[in-house]
């Protein structure tokens, strides 16, 4: 039986179509404690101009935002802030930790720096550089987008732990190399908590 | 106040006993003080000398220093408003005796300023209306800038709850 629909139909999939909105308006929320913060203000200015991708409206609540940008070293007195900030984002929200501070403490290897705020808080995107361009910073985005594209669904099971405890495919090549079996992916539960 | 009136000045009102004056060839002047006289000192240059500005109060932790006798050396910086003079006042401090007087009464701006010796050396200043940390948190343990105290820190920076995306 032929079904006709007219030219400017398409058929998707609602998860699909759901990540397509979210990755293309992203709110950021700046929690820029240092230099990075100035690649972070360049981002989003004129030159490089953050807002072809759709990702320019800097909000300085937590609760209009749903991509966190932790550009620059975390101390420890300020942790407690950062995780706070975080818990007051809406779901669903993402984590890009800008910097080699951010991501593993950088050069502060002292008593008071964070040595990476992935330990404490969950952790989408990685940028390098001492501070990274902006168009690492892009990149990232550009990369979260493809993420979110990827994994995302309509309800956010892509947030469930067990599902993401599934160890990265990069990190499974590091621990046991090409050819050696590899461990079962823990089974992804169906969705709870909607 | 030059130099040679400074030093009549002080020799007048304390003898040649205790208190140790140099100078460095770039003029840089530096007094050495008794630490249990250190007060009076002070506030006869407070008072009588001019030295109406107190710039800094910092510490130095002369552990393992080649050559040091003492452990902690603190450290006055002041000035004259009236003349642009500066002074280096110095005293040092031994465990377990780590008491000097605040000099609050003397210049308002001392309190942030010994807060902060006290935060990172844990030096105790004694008549100190508020002496609290400054910079650290609250219910940090130890104090970060004498020698003694690992670079890493005690765990303090790990010490956190980790926020999962179950959590969050």
């Amino acid at each position: 039986m032929d079904v006709s629909v007219p030219e400017n139909v398409m058929v998707t999939k609602l998860d699909s179509l759901a990540s397509w909105c979210r990755k293309n308006s992203l709110w950021p929320m700046p929690f820029a404690t240092a230099c990075c913060g100035i690649e972070l203000m360049a981002t989003g200015a004129s030159k490089h101009d953050v807002a072809r991708f759709g990702a320019e409206v800097f909000r300085f609540s937590p609760r209009q935002c749903d991509l966190m940008i932790v550009a620059g070293r975390v101390v420890m007195k300020m942790l407690p802030v950062l995780q706070r900030i975080w818990l007051q984002m809406p779901e669903p929200k993402w984590c890009i930790s800008m910097g080699a501070c951010a991501s593993t403490g950088g050069v502060f290897d002292t008593y008071s720096v964070v040595q990476g705020i992935d330990r404490f808080i969950p952790v989408d995107m990685y940028v390098p550089g001492c501070p990274p361009r902006p168009e690492q910073l892009i990149q990232a985005i550009i990369d979260l987008q493809a993420k979110i594209q990827r994994e995302g669904t309509l309800m956010g099971k892509e947030f469930l732990t067990e599902a993401r405890q599934q160890p990265k495919r990069a990190l499974l090549d590091i621990v046991s190399p090409q050819g050696s079996p590899r461990p079962e992916p823990l089974p992804i539960v169906p969705n709870v908590g909607v | 106040m030059d130099a040679t009136a400074l030093k009549q000045a002080l020799q007048q009102k304390f003898g040649e006993l205790a208190w140790q004056y140099s100078e460095s060839p770039r003029g840089q002047r530096r007094l050495v003080i008794p630490a249990d006289q250190l007060h009076k000192y002070l506030e006869f240059l407070r008072h009588d000398c001019g030295f109406d500005a107190l710039l800094d109060i910092t510490c130095v932790d002369y552990l393992h220093y080649r050559g040091a006798k003492d452990r902690f050396g603190l450290v006055y910086l002041m000035g004259t408003s009236t003349s642009g003079e500066r002074l280096v006042v110095r005293c040092f401090l031994n465990e377990p005796n780590l008491k000097i007087a605040s000099v609050v009464p003397l210049w308002e701006g001392a309190n942030w300023l010994e807060r902060e010796v006290f935060d990172m050396f844990g030096i105790q200043f004694e008549g100190h209306p508020d002496l609290r940390r400054v910079l650290l948190p609250e219910e940090f343990a130890g104090f970060p800038l004498r020698k003694d105290y690992p670079l890493r820190g005690r765990g303090e920076r790990h010490n956190f709850e980790r926020i999962t995306r179950n959590q969050s």
